[in-house]
């Protein structure tokens, strides 16, 4: 064994120019692997936490329907009941609670339409980014009765600025009048666009005396410690649920259910970067075929005489798949290197793109791009070249089994 | 002569011209396949961008496109159309339209939509919205003044359906809120859902009844017969109208983050070439070089006869660019074939309807070959693919005769 890797080791030297550029086809296609799978990674990862964090949460609790049509009548009519369950799991790391009514806004100049949101400030700041993304003047705070604060859209298209006020109209759960005078106490800016273009935020207490909900809520919003214990925790909470008694039942929603889009949307980008890469992999297959071709065929003479000495057939394809994989390996080794190195150095300092920072808002993305080097996206490229290469290596392997001693030694 | 004598010495090695061939053929072909389902996505995605009430130009009141209300409304377009008929080719057509936001509210359900007020006749040739009704009739010119026709997400948002009454309001003019019943004569389908959320079509006096908007209008809508006249006839209608009352505005800004997003996947597109190319390239360089290398004693033997190097580069470029040539014509030819073949049916998207919707991709891609990028892949490997053949062809000019002669 020791002898054949020795051997394997030195052909591939007897011709560097060649190897080196089979080693660099290889390299190439591991590098751009690595850092290609995980840029894409990254983006998911930032695009899922992005619109996670700016207000679906993990996983939301509603009444039975209240999803698909927002009625205002369709509550969860004892919230402190679903709290109590909540607070018992570990696998629920925080949660709050929402109620929406869609209702006119009005300045003095303008009048839209806009889903008025209830929120717990306190609570909603632990859970989401809103706080962060306040862009001018400030967040609710707990005790606030007619502060408002609105999205920048939607701000521009009322025409109001911060101290502004603004006349809500709208219908209350009982089906009387719900109608106020709101001061904007500050402006959000979240990138989602449909939220800065529709959404005002009051306090919980205000919209429950506004809207007449009794104590009920829309909505409970709860976040899991880390992503992964969210099917667990909809499992167990249904469970858990299901015993309470409520004027409507209650239903469980993960943030897949939530934003369906999402998901998919991802898993679309993936399969066509799949299909590019798979094409590069094919491409690169081809390329280094000949090398490996080549080592058999101008070789054809030393392999008869090998095989007159007595070495056998398998030995002979075993030493070529050797060599194979030694320029395989050297070159996937060199490829992870520069990939990982190349995907460290841009999640250091992120990749701005230039002019595309409204694109990457519409995707929910930051203006920095980072990659995020993984197992996974280290290891998944470099392994599909490993076995095209292999693969592609078998076959010049296999033909050396068809050599005769005689006759081979005697090919030009 | 060296090209007849390049075409004999690439098929000395039949095999491995054959392998270096396949790899071409693969690189080509799927430059030209993938860059045609792209260009077949956007497209799309411009020309459904097109007909969902963009067109090819719009005018409007020049504040109307900063703060899309009532108030920034066009109050006497008579100089605005008839600037276009005498600017505007032959073929091209117009519509006027009242777009305001508005609220929409039925007895249980409330939710913002966008009123659009339109001349149904013309309309129908410009927008999606002619073809798009699947339930009960579109509006009509003249009758309908309380007609409205709805997306059928809406529609099902609402638990409502035809015949049944739907109120719209919006604020007026006169900055009172004014409000309109409509009845729902007709259901259209859309492209995508937000769009069919989004639109609900009344009349244009309708809308100028319910908003006290007189003879104004909110914009002009202009549908050429090729879209790549726009910017001329932009240039145009702007020289024809008062800068301080009208904005004209061509479909890329119109639509903004489509036209960005497009240049984004063009600049891929090219990074994308580089990398297929250089996956091959390699195998390219390999190649050429061991053909080079076996024939050591060969190019000692033509320049001891009185070869110049550079004849001896000019062969082996050749050589290069036979199996270049001939690899992207099979390419070129096998992408077409591809394109053309999905062309008819379509890359269906449909069981990622959401996700199509949310990256506004369309559901279904219909690939298509665009000159400029069949031209700008072929270039890429014939360029590229010269450039590195050069390195091979440099090496075997420097060959000696003594030392190659020498050699066995």
């Amino acid at each position: 064994m020791h002898i054949e890797l020795t051997m394997a080791w030195r052909n591939i030297w007897r011709n560097p120019r060649r190897s080196i550029l089979t080693i660099l086809a290889i390299a190439f296609a591991c590098l751009l692997l690595v850092f290609m799978l995980s840029f894409q990674f990254g983006s998911y990862a930032d695009m899922i936490r992005f619109s996670l964090n700016i207000h679906t949460g993990h996983l939301q609790i509603k009444a039975e329907g209240y999803q698909k049509n927002r009625e205002i009548r369709k509550v969860i009519s004892d919230p402190a009941a679903v709290a109590e369950r909540l607070e018992d799991r570990p696998d629920i790391r925080d949660y709050t609670f929402r109620s929406n009514a869609f209702s006119l806004l009005s300045s003095e100049k303008r009048t839209y339409g806009s889903m008025i949101t209830g929120i717990v400030p306190d609570r909603e700041a632990r859970l989401t980014t809103i706080e962060a993304v306040i862009r001018k003047g400030d967040y609710l705070a707990t005790g606030d009765t007619n502060q408002v604060i609105i999205g920048d859209l939607l701000a521009e298209n009322l025409r109001v600025d911060v101290g502004d006020e603004l006349v809500l109209l709208g219908q209350a759960r009982d089906g009387s009048v719900a109608a106020s005078m709101l001061a904007v106490a500050g402006i959000f800016s979240s990138g989602q666009e449909e939220m800065d273009r529709s959404v005002a935020m009051i306090t919980r207490d205000t919209f429950d005396r506004l809207y007449f909900m009794r104590g009920a809520v829309h909505e409970i919003v709860a976040v899991c410690p880390s992503l992964a214990d969210v099917k667990p925790a909809v499992t167990g909470l249904k469970e858990t649920l299901s015993g309470l008694d409520m004027r409507y039942p209650l239903k469980v929603w993960t943030w897949q259910e939530l934003i369906p889009g999402l998901l998919q949307g991802i898993k679309i980008d993936l399969i066509s970067g799949v299909i590019f890469y798979l094409i590069m992999i094919i491409v690169v297959a081809f390329s280094i075929l000949n090398t490996f071709l080549m080592a058999v065929f101008e070789r054809t003479r030393e392999f008869g005489v090998l095989l007159a000495l007595g070495v056998s057939h398998a030995r002979l394809t075993h030493l070529l798949m050797l060599e194979s994989s030694f320029i395989c390996l050297v070159g996937m080794a060199a490829g992870i290197a520069g990939g990982a190195a190349l995907t460290l150095y841009f999640q250091h300092t992120g990749i701005h793109i230039a002019g595309a920072a409204e694109i990457l808002r519409f995707y929910g993305l930051p203006e920095a791009l980072r990659p995020q080097l993984s197992w996974l996206s280290l290891l998944l490229g470099p392994a599909v070249v490993f076995v095209v290469t292999f693969l592609t290596a078998l076959y010049p392997a296999w033909r050396v089994r068809r050599f005769k001693p005689v006759e081979a030694m005697h090919a030009t | 002569m060296y090209l007849q004598l390049a075409w004999r010495n690439i098929w000395r090695n039949p095999k491995r011209t054959a392998v270096i061939l396949t790899a071409v053929i693969i690189g080509v072909w799927s430059m030209i396949f993938l860059g045609g389902t792209m260009v077949g996505m956007y497209d799309a995605m411009i020309e459904n961008q097109l007909a969902t009430l963009t067109g090819h130009l719009q005018i409007h009141h020049p504040g109307y496109r900063n703060d899309p209300a009532v108030a920034n409304s066009m109050k006497d377009p008579t100089a605005a159309h008839s600037a276009l008929e005498n600017v505007l080719p032959a073929g091209a057509v117009w519509t006027d339209r009242v777009r305001v936001s508005a609220i929409a509210q039925n007895a249980r359900h409330s939710t913002g939509v966008t009123m659009v007020g339109i001349r149904p006749d013309r309309e129908a040739r410009i927008s999606f919205i002619g073809g798009a009704v699947t339930a009960g009739r579109f509006l009509e010119t003249g009758r309908d003044d309380h007609g409205i026709v709805i997306g059928r997400a809406l529609a099902e948002d609402f638990e409502t359906g035809l015949g049944k009454k739907i109120i719209l309001m919006s604020q007026g003019t006169d900055g009172e809120i004014r409000s309109r019943a409509f009845h729902i004569i007709g259901i259209y389908q859309g492209q995508m859902e937000a769009t069919e959320k989004n639109f609900a079509f009344v009349t244009l006096p309708a809308a100028r009844d319910m908003l006290r908007l007189g003879t104004g209008i909110s914009e002009v809508a202009v549908l050429l017969p090729d879209r790549a006249d726009t910017g001329q006839v932009v240039t145009e209608l702007r020289r024809a109208l008062p800068a301080g009352e009208y904005e004209v505005t061509g479909y890329r800004e119109l639509m903004p983050l489509i036209t960005a997003m497009i240049e984004l996947w063009d600049t891929f597109m090219i990074l994308w070439y580089v990398v297929v190319f250089v996956a091959m390239g390699f195998g390219i360089i390999n190649t050429i070089l061991m053909a080079v290398m076996e024939r050591i004693r060969e190019f000692g033997l033509v320049k001891s006869l009185g070869m110049r190097p550079r004849q001896i580069v000019a062969l082996v470029v050749t050589e290069a660019t036979l199996i270049l040539a001939i690899g992207i014509v099979i390419g070129n030819l096998t992408g077409y074939v591809s394109v053309w073949s999905l062309a008819r049916h379509g890359i269906d998207l449909s069981v990622f309807a959401a996700g199509a919707d949310r990256f506004s991709i369309p559901r279904v891609i219909y690939p298509a070959l665009h000159l400029k990028e069949v031209v700008r892949a072929n270039l890429v490997v014939l360029i590229l693919g010269l450039l590195v053949s050069l390195y091979p062809a440099l090496r075997a000019a420097r060959i000696t005769p003594v030392k190659a002669l020498a050699r066995v």
